[in-house]
């Protein structure tokens, strides 16, 4: 056994009743000490899912703040600490934990595997992501109490210098926000690694790269994409660091040190970080919009060329978020071009899923609700990223409410419908037992429509000349209605993610029992029990296809006969 | 001022907002703006053909292909792919991204390389935590907070261009009906243009986050006619009037800490920190755009500057009720 193998000294002959001190302490050891892939699947879900609620409680925080003009809710400092920790939260304590939820949980699964190909090396990597996410959120105790001012990181979460500097950035918060991201990019660059030992290594018999189910695909995309992004963002955190104890002078702009260097480390990072935040969400849609349009997936070989372009095209692109630093006008066209190139193969992938739905029968249960919201949102976000591309209107709306509402197309009407999706669709492996289909509709239709409500009417204050990070307006600007329906809309997505939440723990007792393939899916991970025993498979699984299941279950025209 | 053509200034008009506050990017009123709006109608109907096209065979297939009748267990007929189709809808997009792509680097060029005419108005723009400095080296003057620019027209072409520097952290110059931003950035000098071509005032405001202030480092523009313009460049080349009957105001200013940061010249005091207070009154607000530049708001400011703007470099001075009466009254003559 992987896990638990090892009850606490002294418990080991007792038959304890259910709740006793000695019952739970087991317990919770199983957990602290596990190395089995699914539990720590469900460890960075948990995780994600803890932290996507107190990334939504700052948002709703700054949405109270801006819901009218001159308003006093939050003072400037503390507006400026929250809309740091919502942004770092989001991406780094959300985003990339339910990627390897996700990944952790369903890759064995999926290819026939046991478990990861480092289970020990799994289990650091969680705890000192973990920790990391620990930390930041130490920082609001840290700052005035024990160490000093500073409290909570007040910079952007992109942190730009020099105002990260020890000059403008006194006290211990901008080393909080360092520190804390060097250590969970430890652990990210752990799961990844681990992601793509096991996809390389532990496929079953028949599993060949041409015949990895999408979702295995897209997360080994990713993690060769981290494995080269995270290393120049510690190399930016060490050299602030460095700056700020020891003296460098690396962006000192008063030492003649410079602002642009942080920018190209954090972009060369930062841009890339959103496809690796989405592509696991065009995992997820890969794996449901097959299963619930009751057909293949059209043009896999597309698809998969079409992830592994995004990749490389998304290396080359970061000086799109520095169109107004003053860079050459050859630059400027060098990097906009660029960035029009990633709408192609993005395009590929909705017309292949498009294509995919063509000639179905189509079920919208909650998962593929969420996913065809996606499909429309993601087209918006993709068209708005294009109209970005262009530099003069770049210009004008680069960090405007515009910008602001584009990348939260991606973010939250990409990536979070996706994560949404994938949460419905996987739970009754996970849990045994399914989700309450008629809370999931309430939640679909409340967040899509508070999701509508919020971004598609942020677009305008940005077109109106409102900049991103501004704690207060003046009544005169004639932003005021417009905020006021973008918080009343994120009210209405909180709203749902309460129900989500509450639907989570409700089913967990409650729900349906679920067997082992409600959803009459093809992948692997079905053909175990729900939830999956330790170790997963009784026997080395082999495949023919790209769709084992689809083989057991039309033995009459099995897929093989076409790959 | 350019007429109220479009859907978002009427839905400025219905908050109730005069034409002068809505810093629109849709009403123009400078040459590289109007450049840049003409390229967005160019791009927005592009990506208005795209979602209508793709979203509406995506809409199509939502409601054909929704499964009727739940005792339908015949799978439809499974397709893997074509690689026609796949080729041809790869090619569209690269048709398209060429179009886009050219059309975009040409605006690029003609508004960053633009060179300026000889008849041109040089601007340094100083950014600071959490205001703006204006110098004009050519006239020998100093503006704070408001830009004061020529009127331009074809005839008589009057751009100005900005130099762009940064007395400590990053800013980002912003009047959307002017320009596009350009960033100000500590050790390194960038270069932007406008070219007014309707008299007016125009808001705009900081664009990069430069710290607890930022929101409130507003920049107001005023376009000027070439006489108008004129006469204030002659009034803010004197130097401060002495006016007997506010010595005592003056001396408090000599005497506090005031004089470390702030400027007025004919004084001899000669702080750089904060703003230059020479021609104060001449100015329609203070603490960069915050508050309507009355006796009442600057006597509030000079007793606590946390008032209007609680992350202001500014400390409070802790002066006497009579300090204060007597410094409000002497900066009030400060024209």
């Amino acid at each position: 056994m992987a896990d638990s193998s090892l009850p606490i000294p002294g418990a080991l002959e007792v038959t304890s009743p259910r709740y006793s001190q000695a019952a739970i302490l087991q317990w919770l050891n199983s957990w602290v000490t596990t190395v089995d892939h699914k539990k720590l699947g469900i460890l960075y879900t948990l995780y994600a899912i803890f932290f996507l609620l107190v990334g939504g409680v700052e948002a709703m925080a700054i949405r109270i703040q801006l819901i009218r003009p001159n308003n006093t809710f939050l003072s400037p400092e503390v507006f400026n600490r929250l809309f740091t920790m919502h942004g770092t939260t989001m991406v780094f304590l959300v985003g990339m934990t339910f990627i390897f939820g996700f990944a952790n949980y369903l890759i064995p699964l999926m290819i026939g595997a046991r478990d990861m190909a480092f289970p020990r090396l799994n289990a650091f990597s969680f705890w000192v992501t973990a920790f990391g996410g620990l930390m930041i959120y130490y920082s609001f105790i840290g700052g005035y109490g024990l160490f000093g001012d500073g409290s909570a990181p007040d910079v952007g979460w992109f942190a730009y210098a020099p105002l990260t500097a020890k000059a403008f950035s006194r006290g211990h918060s901008t080393d909080f926000w360092a520190l804390s991201l060097i250590v969970t990019g430890f652990g990210t660059v752990g799961a990844a690694i681990n992601v793509i030992a096991t996809i390389l290594c532990m496929r079953c018999k028949g599993m060949t790269m041409m015949r990895l189910p999408l979702f295995a695909w897209l997360n080994f995309a990713v993690s060769g994409l981290i494995l080269v992004t995270i290393t120049p963002l510690t190399a930016a955190q060490i050299m602030l660091l460095v700056d700020r104890y020891l003296g460098g002078h690396f962006f000192d702009t008063q030492s003649g040190g410079s602002a642009m260097i942080w920018m190209h480390f954090f972009w060369i990072f930062g841009h890339p970080e959103v496809y690796v935040l989405v592509l696991p969400a065009f995992a997820i849609a890969n794996e449901i919009i097959p299963v619930f349009s009751r057909k293949a997936i059209f043009g896999y070989p597309a698809m998969v060329a079409a992830s592994m372009g995004i990749v490389f095209i998304s290396l080359g692109v970061w000086a799109h978020h520095m169109f107004t630093i003053g860079m050459t006008s050859v630059s400027n066209a060098f990097f906009s071009l660029s960035t029009m190139l990633v709408g192609i193969p993005t395009g590929m992938k909705i017309f292949n899923w498009v294509a995919t739905m063509w000639g179905g029968k189509l079920r919208f249960a909650t998962p593929m609700l969420f996913c065809t919201a996606f499909l429309f949102q993601f087209l918006i976000a993709g068209l708005t990223g294009i109209m970005l591309s262009v530099v003069p209107w770049n210009w004008q709306l680069h960090n405007s409410y515009f910008v602001i509402a584009h990348f939260h197309y991606v973010l939250v009407g990409a990536i979070v419908f996706c994560i949404f999706a994938g949460l419905y669709y996987w739970y009754p492996k996970v849990t045994g037992r399914m989700m309450n289909e008629t809370l999931g509709k309430w939640h679909f239709w409340l967040f899509l429509i508070g999701f509508h409500i919020t971004f598609d009417i942020m677009h305008i204050p940005g077109m109106l000349g409102m900049p991103r990070s501004i704690y207060t307006y003046e009544a005169s600007r004639g932003w005021g209605t417009l905020n006021m329906i973008v918080s009343i809309g994120g009210f209405i997505q909180a709203i749902a993610v309460l129900l989500f939440a509450f639907n989570l723990v409700w089913s967990y007792f409650y729900g349906e029992k679920a067997g082992n393939d409600p959803w009459d899916a093809w992948t692997l991970e079905w053909t175990t029990a729900s939830p999956p025993p330790a170790y997963n498979f009784e026997d080395d699984p082999v495949v023919r296809s790209r769709r084992p299941l689809w083989d057991l279950k039309h033995t009459e025209d099995t897929d093989w006969k076409y790959e | 001022m350019v007429a109220a053509t479009s859907w978002h200034e009427a839905a400025g008009q219905a908050v109730g907002q005069g034409p002068l506050a809505r810093p629109s990017i849709f009403a123009p009123a400078s040459t590289p703006a109007h450049s840049i709006l003409a390229l967005s109608y160019f791009v927005l109907a592009i990506t208005a053909g795209i979602f209508l096209t793709v979203g509406g065979v995506l809409a199509y297939v939502i409601f054909r292909y929704r499964q009727r009748g739940k005792d339908d267990t015949e799978e439809p007929p499974q397709i893997y792919g074509s690689t026609q189709v796949e080729i041809a809808w790869t090619v569209v997009p690269v048709l398209i991204v060429v179009v886009l792509f050219l059309t975009t680097a040409r605006m690029i060029f003609a508004i960053q390389d633009a060179a300026p005419p000889k008849s041109a108005l040089n601007v340094t723009v100083v950014g600071h935590q959490y205001w703006w400095e204006f110098n004009y080296p050519e006239l020998g003057i100093h503006a704070v907070n408001e830009l004061h620019v020529p009127l331009s027209s074809a005839k008589d072409p009057k751009p100005t261009y900005l130099k762009l520097l940064s007395a400590d952290v990053m800013h980002s110059f912003w009047v959307p009906q002017l320009a596009g931003k350009t960033d100000l950035i500590p050790n390194h000098p960038n270069e932007m243009w406008v070219d007014p071509l309707a008299p007016g005032m125009y808001v705009g405001q900081c664009a990069q986050f430069c710290g607890v202030e930022h929101a409130k480092m507003l920049i107001r523009v005023y376009v000027q006619s070439p006489e108008d313009f004129d006469a204030w460049v002659k009034n803010q080349q004197q130097p401060a009037v002495e006016d007997d009957s506010v010595a005592a105001g003056r001396r408090v200013y000599e005497s506090q800490a005031c004089v470390n940061c702030h400027t007025i010249r004919g004084t001899g005091t000669t702080g750089r920190f904060g703003p230059d207070l020479t021609h104060l009154m001449s100015r329609d607000t203070i603490a960069a755009g915050a508050v309507p530049n009355t006796p009442k708001n600057l006597r509030a400011w000079i007793e606590n500057p946390d008032t209007f703007k609680s992350g202001s470099l500014m400390p409070a001075m802790h002066l006497t009720d009579e300090q204060l009466d007597q410094i409000t009254a002497y900066l009030s003559t400060l024209k």
